[in-house]
């Protein structure tokens, strides 16, 4: 055995000794300020719930007027239909137009029936009879999804009273059946995207925020006289980062399978996978901006610049497909984007870690490039 | 008509996450018209509470503050320890800022300003951003804003903090030129040898009131108890051994070197000076001769008559092998080590060697370099050009290697406030490659030396100052440094804590540690082996303290007078060019 190599292996358990001290004390400042401690598991479980509840794409108890101007059998039967529906909420019985106008200028519903005098006439001579249905197109999002549900309940409706009659319609029947997700449950979309943005935000305030920290402090400086170089300090700060924001997205995943009951169909190290290589990417960031500030609040407004359009462009909300070309360009920069297609593929379709891959390489390559940045901007900065 | 402030027993205390404090307790006294009321203390004794409270921006839990006057109006001014100055706006733009937010009439503005101006001699720099000021001009532009519409009252926290001796002169000959005014002035200090400056003073420790009146009486206290030796044969041994042997004598309370003479305070009256220092076989007999007592002496008695000072016991750190090592050698050695920022020289082809087991103080105004040059030789900064080897290190080269043998003691006490003195002490022996068995048996050590071992479980923010810094010191020794690094390791710490220090600082000299320190206590710097002066980035003068004060007025004067000579020299030979470039 030559006396470098020995050297060499004594150096690096030398650096690794003290990466080890770092770490411990990183784990034990977070830990015993009571403060920074309620900061990271508090908000994470309440964003959780309330993003799960909020951020539902269900539209349901829309506040509806009914103006019947038909007062028959078939008439009635149609509005039962839609005011026993949870989507509609029978808001209002009208007597005009006039009256229904100004319910909807007011905002005190969201869409008005209409069911012409001559509706059952119509129906019962043979023809087709016409209703009429205004949205408030204000809330396009919304009124596009009432307006679908307004579709199927008055197929619903045909389809019953034809087989009262007893005609046999040849109507083709469209059968609509979503994969995966077959209820369209929004919950079960929402909550694997709210655990990789959480653990997002979570990764990225306690690095960017722990150098400031000590910089303010002036316990940096201390750290920098000791033996310890750069890229330990980086490392030091890195693992605990990654650990605690890990731990804290399965705990997240966990509450979202027993109270949410979103189910987990695939294999949970695929998750642990995605997100580590997801959590060093973000960190390194996170390392960059502690890099560039000097107190915790200007640490703190950096790291919010970039955790919102990374929330933006990641397709947690809004379909990626939708946006212009060049902003979908953009997203492929976004190492959330990855991670959320990984979570949503294992919770919901089992995705297999060949397919995962896909996604693993383009983070892995993003965090190799936010780590080398960071420890230059290091260099530059600090010495 | 001009009035004074009164305040009675007040009280304040604050609830913090795990424990109560309290500020002050029961603290009385009043401010008289036309006289400096010294608010005197260490760090934390209250100083700030008190002023805060009669500022009205604090309200005490218990007591009153009234005007002494009945019936009379008073405008308190207040200059709290960081004045708001925009740094991004000029004195003038300053001034003017503040005139606005006091309202003062237009018409009156350019006289009070020409006024102001006269009386901080900031009249050339009107044009020059705040933020470039020295400490002292920044103190003056503050003390010049607070008084913008002449105040009855005049509440001054810590003025003369972080402001260099030159400086401190100027600004207390303002304060005193104000008193012809009738106000009355608060001044705030933990520099006991500003209270002989003040027509009374208020001593305040742990925030109760320790003693107060004029300080000529408080002095007088121990009029009888103070001595002064010329030492015989001192020229051959080293101060710090003699102050030491002093010291260990039974019946001194304090013992101090002053130039080529030693000062010792007995702790009782009647009690005879020792007149040789029997534990030191190379001082003959001496003579003591009875010496005007100061503020400090009397500081010093009345902790130790309260039963305040912690027992101090004589530290011994252990020695290791470092201890048989030729004494001669030069551990840390500067050739031409310069830095600059962009066309700003901060340090300027500095020069210097440290021998082991040295103290080397770096001796200079705010902004003169010391701290830059500290940062280069602790590998903080990579110097411009120039070269250092430190512990044998080149810091071109081995950076990191050289980091490895030095201790560092920031200013600031950098420690993560919710650890506990433990963990801090295991984390800074663990970076440097202590650990298992070995981090254990040092840290325990370590901890009996410095006695710190009842404070082992506590968490670091809320210890007294003075166990701060003694933990401060620890941590910077676990790893047994061949070379520490204090930078301002004193400030803001009562004298018995200081001195405290100072002796743990002896012993490890002795032991073969290398101490390189920085300090504005001059006095502190008697102590030093040897020093070196620097001013605007350059080295103006070195060796030991006596051959720097014989140089400019004989070893007889203090090391203060040397140098704000050396400094008016230079300034008269180079005046600031600098001076409104803008």
């Amino acid at each position: 055995m030559s006396v470098t190599a020995n050297q060499g292996s004594w150096r690096w358990r030398e650096a690794l000794g003290r990466i080890l001290f770092l770490v411990r004390r990183e784990f034990l400042t977070i830990w015993r300020d009571k403060r920074i401690r309620s900061v990271l598991i508090l908000p994470p479980i309440i964003q959780l719930f309330l993003f799960s509840y909020a951020a539902t794409f269900e539209v349901n108890h829309v506040p509806l007027a009914v103006f019947n101007e038909d007062m028959s059998l078939e008439s009635r039967d149609l509005v039962a239909k839609f005011t026993a529906s949870p989507t509609f909420t029978d808001t209002a019985r009208i007597t005009s137009m006039h009256e229904g106008q100004d319910l909807i200028e007011r905002g005190r519903v969201l869409m008005l029936l209409r069911v012409p005098a001559n509706f059952a006439h119509v129906l019962k001579s043979g023809g087709t009879p016409t209703v009429q249905v205004i949205v408030d197109g204000r809330q396009s999002n919304t009124a596009l999804i009432a307006l679908g549900y307004v579709g199927s309940i008055i197929e619903d409706y045909s389809r019953e009273r034809a087989q009262s009659l007893g005609q046999k319609l040849p109507t083709p029947v469209l059968v609509q059946r979503a994969w995966f997700n077959a209820n369209m449950i929004s919950q079960w979309f929402i909550v694997p995207g709210i655990v990789a943005s959480l653990t997002m935000i979570v990764a990225t305030i306690i690095t960017a925020l722990s150098i400031a920290r000590e910089k303010e402090l002036g316990t940096f400086e201390q750290l920098l006289v000791t033996p310890l170089r750069p890229y330990e300090i980086l490392i030091g700060k890195v693992v605990p980062a990654v650990v605690l924001a890990l731990g804290e997205g399965l705990v997240l995943a966990l509450m979202g399978i027993w109270f949410f009951g979103v189910p987990l169909r695939g294999d949970v190290a695929i998750i642990v996978l995605g997100l580590v290589v997801f959590l060093v990417s973000v960190t390194s960031c996170g390392l960059m901006i502690s890099a560039l500030t000097s107190t915790q609040q200007q640490a703190q407004i950096a790291a919010f610049c970039f955790i919102m359009p990374c929330v933006i462009l990641s397709g947690f909300t809004t379909p990626i497909e939708n946006m212009p070309g060049w902003v979908q360009a953009i997203t492929y920069l976004n190492p959330l984007r990855y991670v959320l297609v990984i979570n949503r593929g294992v919770f919901l379709q089992d995705m297999p870690l060949l397919v995962a891959l896909n996604q693993v390489w383009p983070m892995a390559l993003i965090g190799l490039a936010t780590g080398t940045g960071a420890i230059l901007l290091f260099r530059r900065r600090v010495f | 008509m001009p009035t004074g402030l009164r305040f009675r027993a007040i009280s304040k205390t604050f609830v913090t996450e795990t424990r109560k404090v309290q500020a002050l307790n029961d603290v009385s006294g009043e401010m008289m018209p036309g006289k400096i009321t010294g608010l005197v203390g260490p760090d934390g004794a209250g100083k700030t509470t008190l002023v805060r409270v009669l500022a009205g921006l604090l309200d005490a839990d218990s007591g009153d503050v009234s005007l002494s006057e009945k019936g009379s109006t008073a405008r308190i001014a207040y200059m709290p320890q960081k004045f708001g100055l925009y740094e991004d706006l000029s004195v003038a733009e300053n001034m003017t800022l503040y005139a606005d937010l006091n309202g003062l009439n237009p018409d009156l503005r350019n006289q009070r300003f020409a006024e102001l101006n006269r009386f901080t001699g900031l009249g050339p720099f009107q044009h020059r951003l705040a933020g470039n000021l020295s400490g002292g001009m920044k103190q003056k532009l503050g003390l010049a804003c607070t008084l913008i519409v002449a105040p009855d009252i005049l509440l001054l926290d810590e003025p003369s903090v972080g402001v260099d001796p030159v400086s401190r002169r100027e600004l207390w000959s303002m304060v005193r030129a104000l008193q012809g005014t009738g106000i009355a002035v608060l001044w705030t200090t933990a520099y006991l040898d500003e209270a002989d400056g003040c027509d009374q003073v208020i001593l305040l420790y742990e925030g109760a009131v320790l003693d107060h009146g004029a300080p000529g009486d408080i002095s007088a206290q121990v009029a009888q108890r103070t001595w002064r030796v010329v030492l015989p044969g001192a020229e051959t041994m080293r101060k710090r051994d003699v102050q030491r042997a002093a010291m260990a004598l039974p019946g001194v309370v304090d013992a101090q070197i002053k130039g080529r003479n030693l000062r010792i305070v007995m702790a009782e009256d009647g009690v005879a000076p020792p007149t040789s220092l029997s534990n030191l076989a190379a001082l003959r007999q001496f003579t003591p001769t009875p010496t005007p007592p100061q503020f400090e002496d009397a500081y010093l008695a009345a902790m130790r008559k309260k039963n305040l000072v912690a027992s101090s016991a004589a530290p011994t750190l252990a020695v290791d092998e470092r201890g048989t090592a030729a004494a001669q050698d030069i551990v840390i050695e500067t050739q031409d080590l310069s830095k600059r920022f962009g066309t700003f020289t901060a340090v300027d082809r500095f020069s210097f060697a440290v021998r082991r087991g040295e103290i080397f103080g770096l001796l200079g105004p705010n902004g003169a370099g010391k701290s830059t040059t500290f940062k280069m030789l602790c590998g903080l900064v990579p110097p411009s050009s120039g070269s250092a080897l430190v512990a044998g290190f080149d810091l071109a080269t081995a950076r990191a290697d050289a980091r490895g043998r030095i201790g560092y003691m920031a200013q600031k006490f950098a420690y993560v406030a919710h650890l506990s003195v433990a963990q801090n002490m295991e984390f800074a022996g663990g970076v440097y490659g202590l650990s298992g068995e070995g981090l254990k048996t040092r840290a325990r050590a370590v901890a009996i030396e410095f006695g710190l071992t009842p404070f082992l479980d506590q968490n670091c923010g809320e210890l007294p100052l003075g166990i701060k810094q003694r933990m401060a010191l620890a941590c910077a020794v676990m790893h047994k440094p061949d070379i520490l690094f204090l930078d301002e390791p004193t400030s803001g710490v009562d004298p018995v804590t200081r001195r405290d220090f100072w002796s743990r600082l002896n012993a490890m000299a002795d032991d073969g540690t290398t101490i390189l320190i920085t300090s504005h206590f001059l006095d502190e710097a008697e102590y030093c082996d040897r020093m070196s002066i620097i001013y605007r980035g350059r080295q103006i003068a070195a060796g030991s303290p006596d051959d720097i004060k014989s140089a400019q007025n004989g070893a007889e004067g203090t090391l203060e007078e040397a140098f704000i000579r050396l400094i008016e020299a230079h300034d008269r030979a180079e005046p600031d060019t600098r001076a409104d470039a803008a």
